[in-house]
């Protein structure tokens, strides 16, 4: 198997990720990409928490992401990675060309940001980023948890 | 001391469910505040912790040991100023006990609610 979800995700590991999609997909480990956690001793403690001890919690910079990924990607288990934002997936998907999909599955109301589904709101720079992201061939659909509909970035762009 | 705040934090109407709950057992209805992370992100629900907290002193009862819920009340304890504990896995037990002693620290009142609630856990006959 491969890492089977590739989210954009503001509230990073949280029940929607470790059991909503982990379950079903039967997820053994989780690599979240985000170059502040990635330096926070603390950070880390914190999200590691909320993840069952058979799952194993990979943190990285998209740096170091983008220099791990041929192994992420050649493990035998199912895995799961995250970034917090557009930017950050931006920057991954830009040094990782294998990066084929993003699932935007919680993008939270914040100012400058409009509505565009119920769990995603975007800038309009932001939107802007998830077409040019699409029209370079990664495929980027909005889907909160498994069993609701994988809407296409033209419905909410 | 002032009187301890209890702060719910939940998924979905877990903690509005629960404060109705006390209050139907207790009568008592100002000591716990919900706060849901229904439509949140991180910073938003860092703004609803922040205005369920006041000045404090608080408790702040989670549902999971982990999450959203959780990391955004660990953070504010941390960060927020205020004079917080945090507690996961809430359940009414600990609620029922918490509400009648809150003129303790916060550290106390979360050691005492987490016995509240283990003991309320158990398979019976």
């Amino acid at each position: 198997m491969t890492l089977a979800l590739y989210r954009i995700d503001d509230r990073l590991i949280h029940g929607q990720v470790v059991v909503g999609w982990g379950q079903p997909l039967n997820c053994s480990f989780i690599v979240l990409v985000d170059d502040e956690v990635s330096s926070s001793d603390w950070e880390q403690d914190l999200y590691r928490m909320g993840v069952p001890p058979q799952i194993e919690v990979i943190f990285a910079s998209v740096e170091h992401a983008a220099a791990q990924f041929p192994t992420w990607e050649a493990d035998a288990r199912v895995g799961i990675l995250l970034v917090g934002d557009v930017d950050t997936a931006v920057a991954l998907a830009t040094r990782v060309p294998q990066v084929k999909r993003f699932n935007v599955g919680g993008v939270h109301h914040r100012t400058g940001r409009k509505e565009r589904l119920r769990f995603v709101y975007l800038t309009d720079e932001e939107a802007g980023k998830l077409r040019q992201l699409a029209a370079g061939g990664v495929e980027v659909t909005a889907q909160d948890v498994p069993t609701a509909r994988a809407v296409p970035i033209g419905e909410f762009t | 001391m002032s009187e301890l705040r209890g702060v719910i934090v939940s998924h979905a109407a877990i903690a509005q469910a629960l404060v109705a709950a006390v209050k139907a057992i207790t009568g008592i209805e100002d000591a716990l505040t919900p706060v849901s992370n229904e439509g949140c992100g991180t910073e938003a629900l860092g703004q609803r912790l922040r205005e369920a907290v006041g000045e404090g002193p608080a408790v702040l009862f989670v549902d999971l040991p982990g999450g959203s819920c959780f990391t955004s009340s660990a953070r504010y304890a941390k960060q927020g100023g205020a004079e917080i504990a945090v507690v996961t896995g809430v359940n009414l037990a600990m609620l029922l006990d918490f509400v009648f002693h809150r003129d303790i620290a916060p550290a106390e009142a979360a050691r005492r609610a987490v016995d509240a609630g283990a003991k309320a856990i158990r398979v019976t006959a």
